[in-house]
């Protein structure tokens, strides 16, 4: 069964929407590239997803608990917290509200770190570690939520090479483990090694497996003719779609 | 010598009148210290100070009419959040100037009634408290303040930890943003209301801000800046209460006082501590 259909989903924040004809089933095991400018959605997709917006058309079906990576410039680093602090927080979900997370869900939340290699950075302040690490407990957190279906905003943003291996890898373990993953992301590369692309610019320009979806005139719908031409590069046969605000590897 | 420092040192709570307003201090200072942190994080202390402001004419209407002052800060904090909330609704005016125009008229509202000649408590003690003129009610709602508070504190830390942190995900997290925020106001308002009668209209936003924020400056963890900040207010209380003693001070003003101070210090200790 598919964990998360759209069907004519339009969603805005109060006036017109600012993302339409969103039409797609996500089935389990799914790794699916959000892709799309500054602007186009991605965002306003995934707090759909979470119920923060209702749809103002259409509908959207989603089966089962959600977990979601948030784009890191939004937490704040003055907070005093550690990172074990931040991943236990993914354990309030299954808590009643006036229990407080005990020694199982510290050690959840422990195993969690581990597994995006954080192991010796528990006790450290969140503010402290770099960009990549704050991404990483951010999915330690969304892991210890255990949901089926894990939203990850732009988490490649600021990582290095190392870190952004890391990453991958644990993302192929999740899908295998069946959950579906959507990944927000710039690099339309990465998207290509993925099983399926959602491409938003205001209004979906398409979605289906990388190699049948990302045409040329796709990819011109969705980033603008201007960046497309500027920024198109032959790289092993493929077109490759490096935008502007593109940085790592 | 020693014998005339412990003389200076307890002379203060020789009598019942001292000892009594030193465990009101106390109380209210593990309550105010605490709350506080929370008050700092969530970005509250403009707030609290407007309540305390806006109370005001609920107190001195209370006085007025020989009412609790209790209920009359009660009744005022409902007017004023009333008000408040319909002045965010005025079109063209933000919610900060709203909110400034309904304290402000509050407050001198307040002002004008205590001013004239039958108010019988006199404006000074509703704006720089009483702490001497405590009474037995006083500190059974000080200590019910200080249970009720530290327990509810102490079940909501996690989701208040989870909101403060990141409000975009607390409801991905199961965690709802609102309900954490109406609790910490009515956590706040409940605190105001006690401590305003001994404290005063004026400086109660201290105990709240000064020693959370030093503790701010001392620790990274939020529980022992909890504790921290629970034990400076503690301390800067008692201080406070030495120096009116000692000194002929009015004691709401020396207890401010010593709260501020106990900020500029940790400011001080601050570059010592993180070598
Ligand atoms: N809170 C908001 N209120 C009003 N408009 C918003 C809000 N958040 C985003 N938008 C608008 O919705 C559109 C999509 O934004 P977003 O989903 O954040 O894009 P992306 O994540 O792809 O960069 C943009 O035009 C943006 O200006
Ligand atoms: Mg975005």
């Amino acid at each position: 069964m598919s964990l998360l259909v759209a069907d004519g989903l339009a969603v805005g924040y109060g006036g017109a929407p600012v993302l339409r004809d969103v039409r797609f089933a996500i089935e389990p095991g799914e790794r699916v590239a959000v892709l799309g400018p500054n602007g186009g959605g991605k965002t306003t997709l995934f707090r759909t997803v979470l119920g923060e917006l209702v749809p103002a058309e259409g509908r959207l079906d989603v089966h089962g608990r959600c977990a979601v990576v948030p784009q890191t410039e939004r937490s704040r680093l003055d907070f005093p917290v550690s990172a074990l602090d931040v991943a236990v927080m993914g354990a309030l979900s299954r808590l009643p509200w006036w229990r407080r997370p005990g020694r199982a869900e510290r050690a959840t939340a422990s195993a969690a770190l581990a597994r995006v290699g954080l192991a010796d950075r528990e006790g450290t302040t969140f503010g402290d570690l770099s960009g990549g690490q704050r991404q990483r407990v951010l999915v330690a957190r969304a892991l210890v939520q255990d949901a089926p279906v894990l939203l990850l905003d732009e988490p490649f943003t600021g990582l290095d090479a190392a870190s952004a291996d890391r990453l991958e890898t644990l993302m192929r373990e999740l899908a295998a483990e069946g959950r579906a993953l959507l990944i927000a992301t710039h690099d339309v590369e990465q998207a290509r090694a993925w099983d399926r692309v959602l491409c938003l610019n205001g209004r979906q320009v398409a979605y289906g497996a990388p190699a049948a979806a990302l045409t040329r005139p796709v990819l011109e719908a969705t980033y603008g003719t201007d960046i497309v031409d500027l920024e198109c590069v032959e790289h092993g046969g493929h077109t490759v779609v490096l935008p502007a605000h593109h940085h790592h590897h | 010598m020693l014998a005339a420092v412990l003389d200076w040192l307890a002379d203060p709570w020789a009598q019942a009148l001292g000892r009594r307003a030193l465990l009101e201090v106390v109380l209210l200072g593990l309550a105010g210290g605490a709350l506080g942190c929370w008050v700092v994080f969530y970005d509250l202390a403009y707030s609290a100070e407007s309540l305390a402001h806006a109370l005001l004419p609920g107190l001195v209407v209370a006085a007025l009419l020989g009412l609790p002052l209790l209920l009359g800060g009660a009744v005022g904090l409902l007017v004023a959040a009333l008000a408040v909330a319909l002045a965010g609704r005025v079109e063209g005016v933000g919610r900060d100037t709203g909110v400034a125009v309904v304290v402000t008229t509050l407050f001198g509202l307040g002002v004008l009634l205590a001013l004239s000649a039958e108010t019988p408590a006199g404006l000074q003690d509703l704006l720089f408290g009483d702490v001497l003129g405590v009474s037995d009610t006083d500190l059974a709602l000080a200590g019910g303040l200080v249970v009720v508070l530290l327990g509810a504190l102490a079940v909501l830390h996690p989701r208040l930890l989870a909101v403060g942190f990141d409000r975009g995900s607390a409801r991905g997290l199961g965690v709802r943003a609102g309900v954490v925020d109406a609790a910490l106001l009515l956590l706040l308002a409940g605190a105001l209301l006690v401590a305003v009668q001994c404290l005063g209209n004026l400086l109660v936003v201290a105990v709240l801000v000064a020693p959370a924020s030093a503790a701010r400056l001392l620790t990274r963890r939020m529980a022992p800046m909890l504790a921290l900040a629970g034990a400076l207010a503690v301390l800067a209380g008692v201080a406070g209460m030495y120096l009116s003693y000692h000194a002929g001070t009015a004691a709401g003003a020396s207890i401010a006082l010593a709260l501020v101070a106990s900020y500029g210090v940790a400011a001080l200790a601050r570059p010592l501590l993180a070598r």
